[in-house]
């Protein structure tokens, strides 16, 4: 085995891991840790795939930022145990046939559709040379400055509305 | 050798699956919260694998976009959960019932 394959699975079995152990805890504090969990070997996997800027935004943003206001709240609101109920008719009667549902047809897609059959030929084992910083950032400030530039007003309405709720939550 | 772009797509699915999954079975309203991150990062794993695989940056341009959006909402949705719990005194999800068919 190379050590590209050694590194993927190792954060791959990692990462999974995460989740379940995301599903499994009880108290939400060891949920939010096993995610960050997760977003760290997602970020090893990244930085794998030639895309370091990527990587670096994922550690940051996500388990920086992102992770550390979940933390927080959890904090803040003395967050315990949950408690376990059982499925509700619905759940169980609609839910679960329809998750089923939601995995065949992703499997479907990835053995019959135009992509899979491309992926499968093996034109997707391409090692391509590493995408620089430098050329996402002219994509970027270029083709997807329009879109860029919404985004900071994403960003302001979501301040103002955080803002506000807290607010009147008082 | 390189890892083969489908392995990523698989374990993009994977944890895409764990997401709903936990999306579904958990009654912690943050908790509901990581769930959707989780989803939201499969689906950046397989921007980044196409991204890789193509040759093409629009898939990071992508991803850098999903992650600016899940900032956003993170924001929003965690002030929405602190006011739910004081308001209910409670985070489980069964507690907030005013819609519920």
């Amino acid at each position: 085995m190379s050590l590209p394959l050694i590194v993927f699975f190792a954060c791959g079995v990692t990462a999974v891991l995460g989740a379940v152990l995301l599903i499994v805890a009880r108290e939400p504090i060891h949920s939010a840790l096993s995610l960050i969990l997760v977003m760290v070997s997602l970020a090893v996997l990244y930085l794998l795939l030639g895309a370091e800027f990527i990587a670096a935004v994922q550690i940051i943003v996500y388990a920086g930022a992102i992770m550390v206001l979940f933390v927080f709240v959890i904090m803040l609101l003395n967050a315990g145990v949950e408690e376990r109920t059982n499925l509700s008719k619905m759940a169980k009667y609609a839910g679960v046939p329809l998750g089923f549902f939601l995995l065949l047809e992703i499997a479907h897609w990835f053995w019959r559709s135009a992509v899979g059959a491309r992926i499968a030929n093996g034109s997707g084992t391409v090692n391509a040379s590493a995408v620089s910083t430098r050329d996402l950032s002219m994509q970027l400030f270029q083709q997807y400055l329009f879109p860029f530039e919404a985004t900071s007003i994403l960003i302001l309405i979501a301040i103002l509305g955080a803002v506000v709720l807290a607010k009147r939550g008082e | 050798m390189s890892v083969p772009i489908s392995y990523y797509l698989v374990l993009s699915a994977i944890l895409f699956g764990l997401g709903v999954i936990a999306f579904v079975f958990k009654r912690n309203i943050i908790t509901i919260f990581m769930a959707i991150e989780l989803m939201l990062n499969a689906v950046n794993l397989a921007f980044v694998a196409f991204a890789h695989a193509w040759n093409q940056l629009d898939g990071l341009v992508f991803v850098f976009f999903v992650i600016v959006v899940a900032a956003a909402e993170a924001a929003v949705g965690l002030a929405i959960v602190i006011t739910i719990a004081q308001n209910r005194r409670s985070l489980n999800v069964e507690d907030v019932n005013l819609l519920k068919f």
